[in-house]
This record gives C-alpha cells, structure tokens and sequence, in this order.
C-alpha cells in the first residue's frame, strides 16, 4: 500500500446494493480529471469482482483494493 | 463492448423489472449501449399514472420473497424506475415501447413516463439490436 494516496473523489456505496456501487462510482469518473483518484467504500458481496471486471473493462486502473469487516475499498485511478 | 444489450420486458412485477434495470445499468455503467423493448404487462407499468406503484412480485417470490424484497428496500435499495433514470443519465439506454402493445392496453404515448423514449415495432428493434444479445424478460 502506497504510504500516501492523494484521493480526488470519493464514492461512499455502503449499504447500496448492485448496481449503485458501480454506477455511482462510473457517474463520478466521469466528471473527473484523466489520473483521479477515486476511493470506493462498499459493502455489497459482488464489489470485489465488479470492480474488477470494470476496471479491466474500461481501462481505469485498480491500484489497490482490500476488504475488512464487511467494507470493500478500492482505489481506483482514472484513465 | 460495443454490441448493445437488447432487452424485451414482458414481464410487468417488481422484482423482474428491478433485475431487467440492474441489467440495463450494469451495461450503461461499462459503455454498452441497452435497448429496451417494452411489451405487455412491463409496458403497463411504465405507465405514468401506475409507474410509481406497487407492481407486485412473480409468484415464485411467495410469502417469503415479500419478506425479502420489503426488507431490502427498508434499506434504502433504489426501486426500478430510479435505476434506470441513472443508468440513462449514465450511458446510452433507449427504451421503446412495442406498438402492438399500446394497441394491446389502449393507451397513447402521452399516457407513458417519460423514461419511455419513443414507440417502434418489432422491426426496428431488431434493426437496432445489431449483432448483439436479445434477452426476454
């Protein structure tokens, strides 16, 4: 885990179930900067892949995710 | 990616048109253009006067279905008609009305929600869906 990660937006989905994670975290790439920095906070059991799935799919970057007590958190760097 | 989504809605119950809208904003969420047709009794509940009503759940949900379908949207869930408006102000979803079906219920496109982009006919929906997957819901 980088030591300190400058995060430009962040998207807090707990408690929301699919799609919302996803699809807030979609509305807020898009109205940022190419090299944001999003960091995601979900709770919802298909997070992990979703995010997965959706970086490869659109090319932003996951840069670092991890899960602790039910809380999913990505950190995502947009393209 | 790039072929869309085509979804045929026949079904009008909650829980179906909840997953057909999961469906439809997972795609807009990946860039995947959705086309929505919808026919019959999904028609029927995008009608304006009803679209915010309790459409009921398919009779395999049963009493325990209720149970968790109510449970969830204590929650706080976002009902259907919620999800799609995000998925279409998220990426490119049309949904069209079938015009047998507005035959069918007797209704006018003034009748319908204003999610209901247009009414077309079989023919240019599947014109539109291109080489991509049509789902029947």
């Amino acid at each position: 885990m980088p030591a300190v990660l400058e995060v430009t937006a962040r998207v807090d989905a707990r408690g929301q179930s699919c799609p919302m994670p996803i699809v807030r975290t979609a509305q807020a790439a898009r109205a940022l900067e190419p090299g944001s920095l999003i960091e995601v906070l979900a709770t919802d059991p298909g997070s992990a892949r979703d995010f997965a799935a959706w970086c490869r799919s659109t090319g932003h970057d996951l840069v670092e995710h991890s899960a602790e007590g039910g809380v999913y958190r990505f950190f995502i760097r947009t393209k | 990616m790039d072929e869309p989504l085509n979804l045929v809605l026949f079904s009008g119950t909650d829980d179906k048109l909840q997953a057909a809208a999961v469906l439809t904003a997972g795609a807009a969420a990946l860039g995947k253009p959705v086309n929505v047709f919808l026919q019959y009794w999904a028609l029927d509940a995008f009608r304006r006067d009803r679209i915010g009503r309790d459409h009921g759940l398919a009779p395999e949900a049963g009493v325990e279905g209720r149970v968790h379908v109510d449970d969830l949207r204590r929650a706080g869930q976002i009902g259907w008609p919620d999800v799609l408006r995000e998925a279409k102000d998220l990426g490119q979803v049309d949904i069209q009305a079938c015009s047998l079906s507005m035959d069918l219920l007797d209704i006018g496109p003034a009748d319908l929600d204003p999610l209901v982009d247009g009414v077309e006919g079989i023919t240019a929906f599947y014109i539109n869906a291109g080489e991509g997957h049509v789902l029947f819901i």
